[in-house]
C-alpha cells in the first residue's frame, strides 16, 4: 500500500496514468486536464483506474463515487483519494 | 426551427429510399463486386428483416439466402421470428447450429470463468448479461456490471474487474465472428456477397463487433437511423410481429434490452440525440424536444462522443506502412 502523502499519490497517480493510457509525453496533461474532454480514457480505462485506486491505496470505491468529479484528473483523484483515507 | 423527435422520419420518402437502395444494390452487387447474390443471417431482429426484404426486391428471392445461426442461449424469438421473416420473403434459409463451434472455440468457458472471478459461484447452468448504468438517472461513468442469475431465479449483480470485464467480452465477441465466418462459407460457394444488418445508430456509435457483424461486402441500411428502419420495415411488408418486437442483443443468456447494454436511451429517442448532436442541435433545445433536461442530453452527448471514439478503432481498416 502508497503512503497518503499527496506528492506521492500525485506523482503515483500521474505515472499510472501516462503508462497505462500511452501518453507519449506525460507533460501533456496537466493537473487538472479533464481525460474525457482530452479523450484520454475511455470507460475500460476508467475501471482500470478505479481498481489501480482501490488495490493501491486500500479503498472500496462505491457506485455512486464512479463519477467524473472523482475520476476525470489528477486533482480530482487525489482530492478523491485523501478524503477516502480520511 | 424547433427540433423534434420527427426529424429523421422519412414520412412519404420511404418508397422512393427503397428505390434508391435496392437500384444501388444491383449496381453493387452485380456490377461492382460481380457477385450473384447476397447472403445474410436472419436473426429475426428489424434489421435483418429490412436487409433481406430489400435484398429480395433488389436481386429477386432466389438470389438471397438467409443462415439461422442460433446457439445455444438464443431466443426463442430468434429461431421463430428469423423463419417468419424467411417464409414471408420466400428466400431459401440453411440451419446452422453454432454451439459446437462455440464450445469448441471455448467461448462459454472462457466466459464463465471470467465471469467466476467476480462471482465464484457462477456455473454452467447459470445464466448472465452485462449491464450499464443509467445515463438519465446519473452522471456515474458508464461502466459494465454483470448480473448472474442461479437455476433458483436469485440475480447477483458484481462490478467487474478490468481483466474480467475484457474477457467476457473477447469471448462473447466468439458469437459474432463465428456467424460471420459462416456466412461468408456459404457466400464462397455461391459466389455470393455478405450483407451486413447495421443501421446508422450501430454503425456511427460502434455497436458491432469488428471483424464479426461489423464484417460485411455490403451494409444496406446503414446511412439510416433505427426510426427510418421501421418505416422501411412497413413500407416493405415486413411482418408486425418483427416490427413490434423491442430490439434486443440477444447475445448474452438473460434478457437483454440494447438501452442496458449499450445505448442511452430507447431507440426512438436515440436516433433524435444522434442527429441533434451531428447538427449541432444544443441540449437544451433537444431535452425540451424529448421532454428531458438539459443536464441528461448533455450526458448522453458525452456519451455519444465516447464511444464515437472508441468505434475510430472498429471502423479502422488494417494499417499499412
Amino acid at each position: 500500500m502508497s503512503t497518503s502523502n499527496p506528492d506521492d499519490v500525485r506523482a503515483k497517480l500521474r505515472a499510472f496514468v501516462a503508462k497505462n493510457f500511452y501518453l507519449a509525453d506525460p507533460t501533456s496533461f496537466d493537473d487538472k486536464t479533464s481525460f474525457l474532454d482530452r479523450g484520454i480514457i475511455d470507460s475500460t480505462g476508467v475501471l482500470e483506474l478505479v481498481t489501480f485506486v482501490e488495490t493501491e491505496y486500500a479503498l472500496t470505491v462505491a457506485d455512486d463515487e464512479m463519477v467524473p468529479q472523482n475520476f476525470d484528473s489528477i486533482d480530482a483523484l487525489v482530492a478523491f483519494v485523501a478524503k477516502k483515507r480520511g | 426551427m424547433t427540433f423534434s423527435l420527427d426529424v429523421v422520419r422519412l414520412g412519404s420518402r420511404a418508397g422512393a429510399e427503397i428505390d434508391r437502395i435496392c437500384a444501388w444494390l444491383v449496381e453493387s452487387v452485380r456490377g461492382t463486386m460481380k457477385r450473384r447474390g447476397l447472403v445474410l443471417g436472419l436473426s429475426g431482429g428489424i434489421d435483418s428483416s429490412v436487409v433481406a426484404a430489400l435484398a429480395v426486391r433488389a436481386l429477386g428471392k432466389d438470389a438471397v439466402l438467409g443462415l439461422f445461426m442460433n446457439e445455444g442461449e438464443s431466443s426463442d424469438d430468434t429461431v421463430q421470428l428469423g423463419r417468419l421473416i424467411a417464409s414471408s420473403l420466400g428466400v431459401a434459409t440453411v440451419d446452422e447450429n453454432i454451439s459446437p463451434m462455440l464450445e469448441a472455440a471455448g467461448c462459454y468457458a472462457r466466459r464463465d470463468a471470467a465471469i467466476r472471478e467476480v462471482i465464484p459461484r457462477y456455473a454452467a447452468d447459470w445464466k448472465c448479461k452485462l449491464v450499464l448504468p443509467s445515463v438519465l438517472a446519473s452522471d456515474r461513468y458508464r461502466i459494465y456490471s454483470i448480473v448472474a442469475r442461479s437455476p433458483t431465479g436469485e440475480d447477483t449483480t458484481a462490478r467487474l474487474t478490468p481483466a474480467a470485464y475484457l474477457t467476457i467480452v473477447a469471448a462473447t465477441n466468439f458469437k459474432q465472428r463465428t456467424r460471420k465466418m459462416l456466412e461468408y462459407f456459404h457466400a464462397d460457394r455461391l459466389v455470393y456477397a455478405v450483407a451486413g444488418t447495421p443501421n446508422l445508430l450501430e454503425y456511427d456509435q460502434g455497436f458491432f463487433v469488428k471483424n464479426g457483424d461489423g464484417a460485411a461486402d455490403i451494409k444496406p441500411i446503414a446511412h439510416l437511423y433505427k426510426t427510418q428502419v421501421y418505416e422501411l420495415a412497413a413500407a416493405l411488408g415486413v411482418p408486425e410481429t418483427i416490427r413490434a418486437r423491442p430490439p434486443t442483443t440477444d447475445t448474452y443468456s438473460l434478457p437483454q434490452s440494447q438501452e442496458e447494454f449499450y445505448f442511452s436511451l430507447p431507440y426512438d429517442r436515440m436516433d433524435a440525440c444522434l442527429y441533434a448532436r451531428h447538427h449541432g442541435v444544443s441540449a437544451a433545445d433537444c431535452a425540451a424536444a424529448l421532454g428531458l433536461q438539459t443536464d441528461q442530453i448533455e450526458r448522453v452527448y458525452r456519451d455519444i462522443d465516447a464511444k464515437r471514439a472508441v468505434a475510430k478503432y472498429l471502423h479502422a481498416p488494417p494499417m499499412l506502412l
